[in-house]
């Protein structure tokens, strides 16, 4: 569990983010959402300690994360997987060499034990055969898929997602979605995520927190958001008279009314395997 | 200010490269990599300027050199001279701060802009340590033999441009190299190498290190390494020239 309370960070005059607080849970894809400049990624770079807030505290399953000494900090980041919006892999490095290195970094086991959990990983997000490509030669998607392969690795406590479909198309980002819900559950993982994806909120938001010019506006879970009377959250989140006609529709089914036989929750990854 | 500014951040993360390593096998490859890098990296470079370094100077030197009662002898030891005590290391670590420097600066620059410092950070690794701290130290182990090489390929590219244009026959070239020959001279061109190396390195890391922006600023970064350490390399050249050969 991530707790943090009174967040509040400044740049030169300019405040990016004033007194946010809130809880994200384990086991569950915690989900910050808002428009461009709203302060989400410079608000999970100081949840990471990429950027150190000018005020309030970060507990890591109650262990205060903004007052620790570096050797604490550190050990606290052993148990962070992140994957980054444009995937930072390393680009000197083939795909196995990528989803490795935490493991040769901070483990002592022997190669054979590292190249078996390397193996699963890449299996687990369905890149098997990939072991030795670069990342120039891999699609965007698939370059996600070894960022997350190599963000789990290590089995991290708290996983971290900046924009996790961006520059995806609608299914591959399907596909990313669910391998984090996934991975989320299986492990009981902290999953916090950045978007501004429509079908990632709808699809994966356990809980949602909506930052507007740096302030939090608005939470709660996927169901919640349908009913939402804020204002600002509805322009955001529904934006086009597609996704209102949507809105309506999810409305309707939640309420009863109309039949829900979409059946999406028993969708996986695999469903979107010939894509890769 | 912007001045105080970058030499405040430049001291910092030497200061921050101190600290315990995460895995010493893992620091060590990294090392051996950046060896290979900066060292086998740049050899057919240094090759090519110091024979050709050597050859000129043997040919102008003859020209200058025209009273009959100078011995040819005189070509080689001036050759010999300028060689090890300004060429080898000076012009060999120019041509350095612009092949090592501007690699150095724009893979740290391309890596922090493609977030794969934040990266390590997250995971836990003091990255000015794995980044910047091997790519130092292998820079002061390879930058002094690439000098001392260039030292030696510099006199044989003097030698065989003497032989060839028969300028100055290689026994009498031999001689010369062997009159007045002072060990210091070595000693303060080494010392010299040492000094170009730490900034051959370090100078371009602390300018990609902190690059912001997109590759455009990579670019910037890149160049703007390559020009300071090329301003900070003739400038320690002169105070170390006046502090070790200055008289009195």
């Amino acid at each position: 569990m991530i707790e943090f309370k009174n967040i509040r960070k400044s740049f030169a005059d300019k405040t990016v983010i004033q007194d946010v607080s809130a809880v994200f849970k384990s086991g569950q894809c915690n989900l910050i959402i808002g428009s461009s400049g709203s302060g989400k990624t410079v608000l999970q770079k100081c949840l990471v300690g990429l950027f150190d807030p000018d005020s309030g505290s970060i507990l890591y399953d109650k262990k205060d994360f903004t007052n620790m000494d570096h050797k604490a900090k550190k050990e606290i980041r052993k148990e962070i997987g992140m994957l980054f919006q444009g995937s930072a892999l390393f680009d000197s490095q083939t795909v196995e060499q990528n989803v490795k290195f935490p493991l040769d970094m901070f483990t002592s086991d022997n190669h054979s034990a590292k190249m078996k959990r390397v193996n699963e990983v890449l299996e687990r997000v369905n890149l098997v055969g990939s072991n030795k490509k670069f990342p120039s030669e891999l699609s965007g998607g698939m370059k996600k898929r070894v960022a997350l392969a190599r963000a789990v690795v290590l089995n991290p406590k708290y996983l971290f997602c900046d924009e996790p479909n961006s520059g995806l198309d609608p299914q591959t980002s399907l596909v990313i979605d669910k391998l984090i819900k996934e991975l989320t559950d299986e492990y009981n993982i902290t999953t916090v995520i950045n978007t501004h994806d429509m079908n990632s909120v709808m699809e994966i938001g356990d809980y949602i927190l909506y930052m507007y010019q740096g302030e939090k506006e608005w939470e709660g879970t996927n169901k919640e958001i349908i009913f939402s009377k804020n204002q600002r959250l509805n322009e955001f989140i529904f934006a086009s008279d597609f996704l209102r006609d949507a809105k309506e529709m999810r409305m309707l089914e939640e309420t009863g009314k109309i039949p829900n036989d979409r059946d999406i929750d028993k969708m996986t990854s695999d469903d979107a395997k010939p894509l890769a | 200010m912007k001045f105080i500014k970058d030499i405040g951040q430049y001291v910092m993360m030497l200061k921050g490269m101190f600290s315990r390593p995460e895995n010493g096998k893992m620091y060590w490859k990294e090392f051996m990599h950046q060896c290979s890098d900066i060292g086998i990296g740049s050899l057919g470079i240094v090759v090519i300027i110091s024979v050709f370094i050597g050859a000129v100077s043997t040919l102008q030197t003859a020209y200058q050199l025209v009273s009959p009662l100078i011995p040819l002898s005189t070509i080689a030891q001036i050759v010999r001279d300028t060689v090890i005590l300004e060429f080898a290391p000076t012009l060999t670590c120019i041509v350095l701060a612009g092949v090592v420097g501007s690699k150095i600066a724009s893979e740290l620059g391309n890596m922090r802009v493609s977030e794969q410092i934040d990266a390590l950070e997250i995971m836990g690794i003091n990255t000015k340590s794995y980044l910047v701290m091997p790519k130092i130290l292998a820079g002061l182990l390879m930058i002094p033999f690439l000098v001392v090489l260039s030292m030696a390929l510099g006199i044989w590219g003097g030698r065989l441009a003497g032989d060839l244009t028969g300028i100055i026959p290689h026994d009498a070239f031999d001689k010369g190299l062997r009159e007045g020959f002072l060990p210091y001279n070595v000693f303060f061109s080494l010392a010299k190498s040492y000094t170009f190396a730490f900034i051959i390195a370090s100078v371009p890391a602390y300018y990609g290190y902190h690059v912001q922006g997109g590759a455009l600023e990579i670019g910037k970064a890149s160049t703007k390494a390559v020009v300071v350490s090329c301003i900070l390399l003739l400038f320690s050249d002169y105070i170390l020239s006046a502090l070790l050969l200055g008289k009195g």
